[in-house]
């Protein structure tokens, strides 16, 4: 415990966990809808859709700010965590497609007669919970093996990855994968046999994010303290030293890989049914390098900081895209402009700083 | 150009005008397969006479007078078979209705009587339209137009038609020598005529004889599609190293990864776009020069923005790729937001210069539009101006000096720090070039760089990071090799294999990425 972290830490962690846990569901579910202090619908899913957001920046800390390894396939594994949620749910739908077939209603507008061999076993849960953790998995595994055995590192690294997400996104546009082409998947009923629209499955939904988000925190938090850490960050610093004195750099790369893809793989499999749609555009590079701006706003190398960098980048997203829709991206390309140029130590560097 | 050629035919054939009464009657009057009858005979002897009446029917100026067919002229008109002038003009008309049928197989007729115009392009033009569509009836005509014609390009395609016309009309010997002649020839309806022949005809002598044909035109044809698919992919190529150019200077000798490459080149395509306006609304009359113009214009516009990056941000950044990498990523996403406040979302319009548009008929089935052929010669120059700037002037011998060996060349006196921005300027202007070269071949939107970020990107890694001879093998295999591929599976399946192809080769050649070994790498 205390090698988490310290009292301070802890309370912190408790607070965060009350508001999540106690606050949200009482104040959403239990006050009435005229008081003041009842929380919409709306809100519940955007905080749930920016908690999915964080759990992705921790796996995108782990392996940037800790490993020093920048990977902008994380959208894909993101998005692949999503697509095999979406197949479960999809097979939720049942018959009240719109065309009222066993098939989901693009499958029949594609005129298919049965489902794909992919889609085998899709209808139980416990199946497709597990394609959410070993299709990211697998994927993050061959291709880092031979990225790593092969020494490609720093930016090369980066682009291959994006040349990676990219060729995924241009794959999964075609309806002949049996994806849904351009549409994804979307039309959700039921999860578990729980409708899924209305508040309490989305309380619950919400709730199983938070505590996800909470164990991730705190699995990358004694992973970063223990030995196998100091090794990540030592391979960060000064990857030929770390080789010389006999450890096997390869190997902690690609378990540091992969274990970030699993996680951000599950986030995936969390956000699709709290936002209801999965598509391509998940995939499109730019949604890759918007998780490295994440971790880099709340500041790198600081599980916590990737927390709050989440927060503040999606928060800021979903309040400029209202208000002002024009000035968005303005916004956020000088965050990133400015981030690199005056914080390289994010939104933490800053708390760190005034504390002392 | 049409009414001319029709006063023209109009001159020579009134004083002649004498039509068969019988013909024009049912033309005028006749049922519908009368009609058409009367319009093939009409053709059929290759009588100028007829011309006036078609067109007057074409245009819907035709009128009768209980029996008499009247061609209406203002406010006189000619009597239909003898030629004669009528005026005033009597009473009682009624129109003479066309229906659509009709004016297809008019316009038809009228484009066979085109094969004889004086103008050597209206003759073209007709014999290329009847290659696809000829009517056996026509033969006549066409073997009429044959014996006057002399000019190189007419000719055989002249003679193909009269061919393939014979070939499906007439006596056993004239078709089997047709057949004959039409294996000479490399087009895709002749290829469909002789298809038929070669299943659907009784005679068995004749199915052979053209299943013979068949073959050979189907190879010829199938090496004007290689041909094409050549050209196809060389043109990519070419489109591929323009885009990809600029980055193998920033990212290739500098090192620096500029995530907004892509957006320099929406900025040329957009400076381009400011070029034409220019000149249409205050030089209306050198429109189709604005190209040339606009190819400094993008150079320096983009080369100013991409100096200006340098000196504000990326400059900061030397040493720290990955920083670098996010920073120019926030620099394209500002760029593409300010191009939308100023120009608007929506794509906008470049026009072509008259020389840009057309094409030249390489083979029969093979059209090489001008755009691709100019833009091919394009990049072709750029690598050159590239190579003896780099090679051959002080400038270039400063880049080549700071990238092999910054802290020495600085100690000789070279100012590191401009040449930094000079070298960036140059990348980053050949970007402009590339987006004054990509307007003229698709649309222009905010979003034109996102899609070639990658690509560039792919081509400098695979040519190898600081060898341009290396970028320009990398953009034309790689072009071919999409080209290649689009055939067999379609453009998307093309595309992925492509990229995979890409990412398992910098896996298995990382070496080849950095021309460095040894300790160097680490630096």
């Amino acid at each position: 415990m205390s090698r988490l972290y310290g009292t301070r830490g802890w309370i912190l962690l408790g607070a965060f966990a009350f508001i999540l846990f106690v606050a949200f569901p009482v104040l959403s579910l239990k006050v009435s809808e005229q008081s003041a202090l009842h929380l919409s619908q709306y809100w519940v899913t955007l905080v749930g859709k920016i908690m999915c957001y964080a759990i992705v920046a921790i796996a995108m800390d782990l392996i940037w700010g800790y490993c020093g390894i920048l990977s902008l396939g994380h959208g894909l594994f993101f998005a692949l965590g999503g697509y095999a949620m979406g197949m479960y749910l999809m097979r939720q739908i049942g018959r009240e497609g719109q065309y009222q077939s066993d098939l989901p209603d693009f499958m029949v507008f594609l005129n298919w007669k049965e489902y794909p061999w992919h889609w085998w076993n899709t209808e139980h849960f416990w199946y497709c919970a597990l394609l959410v953790v070993a299709v990211p998995a697998l994927l993050a595994l061959v291709f880092g093996f031979f990225a790593f055995r092969s020494r490609v590192k720093g930016v090369y690294f980066s682009i291959i990855t994006q040349a990676l997400t990219f060729a995924a996104m241009l794959a999964f546009f075609r309806n002949a994968m049996g994806f849904g082409g351009n549409n994804g998947f979307t039309d959700f009923k039921r999860i578990l046999g729980l409708p899924i629209t209305t508040p309490g499955t989305r309380m619950l939904l919400f709730a199983a994010t938070g505590f996800v988000l909470i164990a991730t925190l705190l699995l990358a938090r004694w992973i970063v303290t223990s030995k196998f850490g100091r090794v990540l960050t030592a391979i960060r610093d000064a990857e030929t030293r770390v080789a010389f004195c006999g450890y096997d750099t390869v190997s902690y790369k690609l378990a540091i890989f992969v274990l970030s893809a699993v996680i951000c793989g599950v986030a995936g499999a969390l956000y699709v049914p709290q936002v209801g749609i999965i598509n391509p555009s998940e995939m499109s590079p730019a949604n890759s390098i918007e998780i490295a701006i994440w971790v880099a706003v709340g500041g790198r190398g600081t599980l916590a900081g990737a927390i709050l960098g989440a927060g503040i980048v999606n928060f800021g997203k979903s309040f400029f895209t209202q208000a002002f829709p024009e000035y968005w991206l303005y916004a956020l390309g000088l965050l990133f402009i400015l981030v690199t140029l005056f914080l390289p130590r994010g939104v933490m560097g800053l708390l760190q700083r005034s504390a002392r | 150009m049409r009414t001319l050629i029709f006063l023209l035919l109009m001159a020579c054939a009134a004083p002649a005008l004498a039509l068969d009464k019988d013909v024009v009657e049912k033309l005028a009057f006749g049922d519908g397969d009368e009609r058409s009858a009367a319009v093939l005979a009409l053709v059929k002897d290759g009588d100028e006479a007829a011309v006036p009446l078609l067109k007057a029917l074409d245009g819907d100026s035709v009128q009768s007078v209980e029996k008499r067919v009247l061609i209406i002229n203002g406010d006189e008109g000619i009597d239909a078979v003898t030629g004669e002038k009528v005026s005033p003009l009597p009473e009682n008309r009624d129109d003479v209705v066309v229906n659509n049928r009709l004016r297809g197989e008019i316009e038809n007729a009228l484009a066979a009587f085109n094969l004889l115009s004086p103008d050597r392009g209206v003759r073209l033009g007709a014999a290329k339209s009847l290659a696809t569509g000829a009517d056996p009836g026509m033969l006549k005509l066409v073997q009429k137009a044959l014996a006057r014609e002399t000019d190189p390009d007419i000719k055989p395609l002249l003679e193909v038609t009269a061919a393939g016309m014979e070939m499906r009309a007439g006596d056993k010997e004239s078709r089997l020598a047709a057949i004959r002649r039409l294996g000479e020839s490399a087009s895709p309806h002749i290829r469909t005529l002789l298809a038929a022949a070669a299943e659907g005809d009784p005679d068995a002598e004749i199915r052979a004889e053209a299943q013979k044909s068949l073959r050979a035109v189907q190879g010829r044809l199938d090496w004007g599609e290689r041909a094409g698919l050549l050209f196809a992919g060389v043109s990519l190529g070419s489109v591929l190293l323009l885009a990809a150019l600029g980055l193998a200077i920033t990212y290739g000798l500098m090192g620096v990864i500029n995530m907004a490459h892509g957006e320099l080149i929406m900025i040329g395509a957009y400076a381009t776009y400011a070029v034409q306006k220019f000149f249409r609304l205050h030089l209306p009359e050198a429109f189709n020069w604005y190209l040339l113009a606009a190819i400094p214009v993008s150079f320096v516009v983009s080369a100013l923005v991409g100096m200006l990056l340098e000196r504000a941000v990326i400059r900061w950044l030397y040493g720290r790729p990955l920083e670098t990498l996010l920073a120019t990523w926030g620099i394209s996403l500002t760029l593409i937001q300010a191009v939308r406040t100023i120009f608007g979302a929506q794509n906008v319009q470049v026009e072509n210069p008259a020389f840009m548009s057309g094409g030249v008929q390489a083979l029969s089935n093979v059209v090489l539009p001008w755009s691709r052929i100019y833009i091919i010669g394009f990049a072709a120059l750029v690598l050159l101006s590239m190579y003896l700037l780099l090679t051959k002037t002080r400038l270039g011998l400063f880049v080549r000096g700071v990238t092999q060996n910054r802290e020495m060349a600085s100690c000789v006196g070279v100012p590191t720090a401009r040449i930094d921005t000079l070298a960036f300027g140059l990348g980053t202007g050949i970007a402009g070039l590339a987006g004054c070269a990509l307007s003229q071949l698709g649309n222009v939107g905010p979003d034109l760089g996102q899609g070639y970020i990658v690509d560039s990107f792919m081509v400098v890694v695979f040519g190898g990071v600081g060898q341009l001879a290396g970028t320009v093998y990398a953009a034309l295999v790689l072009g071919l090799a999409n080209k290649l591929l689009e055939s067999f599976s379609g453009a998307v399946i093309a595309k992925i294999v492509v990229l995979v192809f890409i990412i398992f080769f910098i896996q298995r050649r990382p070496q080849g990425l950095f021309a460095l070994r040894g300790r160097a790498v680490e630096a």
